[in-house]
């Protein structure tokens, strides 16, 4: 504990601008017990009600009511599963590395709680006598540790995948981990313009930062491309690849059972939680009240446990988000998903962290040049010329997407042709509507054949 | 003694044993996790340094991307479960590797060492400090590092990637002999 308290007291007295603005000087060890206590039962308690939440909402989105019979509105069903589920037999199959096998899932369970340690919940409260902020710790570089974090958890999914002793579950933990690291590059990248609009990387100061403007509104490019990335990274529908429940038989998890299973159950409900966490952190102002309420009697309800109420509020819409996604969307293909997250999120994001870094120098001031007066009112040529160069670049794009467009539309409406040899392309085809059939040419020389198909091999 | 330098002690100890069996056990995989255990007590090693951005930098790259690529490449290509036989080495490899493994460490101890002097008082870097001297004072290096690798990746591109329209066409030819 005694490196704890070096810890705060060091922070205490850190002068540094970008450092947390949290003050844990008044919170004494066995109150930073009680805090990870809370966070555990909060998280477990969550993970708990959004199962049932999840099964009831896509049951009326499907237009059947969900489990309604445990408790009242089948409440407790989640909590009836967990029993069922840890009562069941622990298997382990011969071929696995034993140790490995029972570590994976614990990986994956432990690192999806780490994370939320450096979440603001809330702001400074009396808790037991003492004035403490309502989050675990706080460092210069917290976001930073859910990113690292988030890393060493893949390791919970391509160990399991491996130790299992099988193929099914190696693929499937493959595949997950491709689209855990992938993704997560364009996650990084997206947090990027928050800190650069932030000044910090630490969350108690990024939220400070938003008290009278949400980053969702200045920084929109970025938090689409974080929502996208949260559910690539949480391996949700529809970018459930891993699971895969046609092709892979349920992915690196196949050949878990009893608790082991139930512990990557809740890793992933748990890891939703803190992606969503964090997106209400960097984008939605945290804990802060929705503008307007914000401002009711002189700042009331930013005070105290209050900005507990706005921040589980904020939680769940990105909750009700990820249910609504997967009671709304069918299962990307893995090629496009992988093409979309290299080809497509990461430039764009890379472009966008140019711009936002561009957009924040010129609010400090660092882009300074001459100017043109025009009608008595003063615009700075650095504007005037990117005003232009945007406009021109929207314009190339749209010009360009049409030329596609009419290209695409002129191949589309051709007629077909008015006859067909229905094994011209080595394979039969049927006619479309209209069409007559030709002869077909199956005295195709066995030579020709066989020099393409080496040709293509070699 | 404080609590830091047991702290630091014992990230060094999990550090050095580590790194002992990443290079002696027999699972290609197990040896891969030892690497990861090793390089996470590195970063550990940073964090009761009182460098958190370093440690949670060596956490994501090293940890969270290098020994995953290397697990995947284990895996996409072959990864046993169980002991493997085939990667031992002979006897006298060991010993050379013994005895360069004592250079490097007396080498090192002899040009550390003399430095040691008092403990020297940790203090707290902002993130604002790392990144003058990052990207002030060190830009060059820095940037110079980043097209090292930039460079590598590109050759290994190239090297997989990349063959000569002569040399693909050849063996196209020569299979087409064969099946005439």
């Amino acid at each position: 504990m005694s490196t704890l308290t070096y810890a705060t007291q060091a922070l205490a007295q850190a002068p540094f601008a970008d450092n947390p603005s949290t003050d844990f000087t008044d919170t004494p060890w066995w109150l930073h017990l009680v805090k990870a206590l809370f966070v555990f039962v909060f998280l477990l308690v969550n993970t708990l009600i959004v199962i049932w939440f999840e099964r009831r909402v896509i049951g009326r989105m499907q237009q059947r009511p969900g489990p309604n019979r445990t408790g009242p509105f089948g409440l407790l069903q989640t909590l009836a599963d967990g029993v069922k589920l840890a009562l069941k037999e622990d298997l382990t199959p011969k071929n696995a590395d034993k140790v490995v096998f029972a570590l994976a899932p614990a990986i994956a369970g432990a690192m999806a709680f780490v994370s939320f340690a450096i979440i603001p919940l809330g702001p400074t409260v009396s808790m037991f006598g003492h004035r403490t902020p309502l989050q675990l710790t706080d460092i210069p570089v917290a976001v930073l540790l859910v990113l690292a974090v988030a890393g060493v958890g893949v390791y919970g999914i391509v160990l399991a995948g491996w130790s299992s002793g099988s193929t099914y579950p190696l693929l499937g933990g493959l595949r997950s981990t491709a689209q855990v690291i992938s993704y997560e590059i364009a996650m990084g990248l997206s947090l990027v313009a928050v800190f650069l609009y932030s000044g910090s990387m630490s969350t108690s100061q990024i939220v400070g930062a938003q008290k009278d403007l949400w980053y969702i509104l200045p920084l929109v490019p970025s938090f689409l491309v974080y929502v996208v990335t949260m559910v690539g990274e949480t391996n949700r529908l529809p970018f459930d690849l891993a699971e895969g429940e046609g092709e892979l038989t349920g992915g690196f998890h196949t050949e878990y059972s009893s608790l082991k299973f139930a512990m990557f159950f809740l890793g992933e409900y748990v890891n939703m939680f803190t992606v969503s966490a964090l997106a209400t952190t960097m984008f939605l102002g945290g804990w802060m009240a929705p503008p307007g309420i914000a401002a009711i009697n002189d700042g009331m309800f930013n005070h105290g446990w209050w900005g507990l109420l706005w921040f589980v509020i904020k939680l769940w819409l990105f909750m009700f988000f990820f249910v609504w996604l997967r009671g709304s969307l069918p299962r990307v293909r893995y090629d496009q998903f992988m093409r979309f997250g290299w080809k497509f999120l990461i430039p764009v994001t890379l472009a966008w962290v140019v711009v936002a870094a561009f957009m924040k120098a010129s609010q400090l001031g660092y882009i300074a040049g001459p100017s043109l007066t025009f009608n008595g009112r003063e615009f700075p040529v650095v504007s005037i010329a990117f005003v232009v160069v945007l406009a021109g670049a929207v314009l190339v794009i749209a010009w360009l997407r049409d030329n596609k467009k009419i290209e695409q539309d002129a191949i589309r409406n051709t007629p077909p042709p008015e006859e067909i040899d229905p094994f011209a392309g080595g394979y039969p085809v049927p006619p479309l509507p209209g069409q007559r059939l030709k002869e077909p040419s199956l005295a195709i020389s066995a030579g020709d054949t066989a020099t393409d198909k080496e040709a293509t091999r070699g | 003694m404080t609590a830091l330098d047991v702290a630091f002690a014992a990230v060094g100890l999990v550090t050095a044993a580590s790194g002992l069996l990443a290079v002696t056990t027999r699972h290609v995989v197990h040896a891969a996790l030892w690497l990861v255990v090793c390089l996470g007590a590195v970063a550990g090693c940073y964090l009761v340094l009182g460098a958190e951005f370093v440690a949670l930098v060596q956490l994501l790259v090293y940890v969270g991307a290098i020994v995953v690529l290397v697990l995947f490449a284990l895996m996409l290509t072959r990864a046993p479960i169980g002991a493997n036989p085939d990667i031992s080495t002979g006897r006298l490899h060991r010993v050379l590797a013994g005895v360069l493994g004592a250079g490097v460490t007396a080498l090192l101890a002899a040009a550390l060492l003399p430095l040691a002097g008092p403990a020297v008082e940790r203090r707290d870097t902002s993130t604002t400090q790392l990144a003058e001297q990052l990207f002030g004072t060190w830009v060059w290096p820095f940037e110079v590092l980043s097209v090292l690798l930039l460079v590598a990746l590109v050759a290994a591109m190239a090297v997989s990637r990349m063959t000569r329209p002569s040399v693909a066409a050849e063996p196209a030819v020569t299979g087409e002999d064969g099946v005439a």
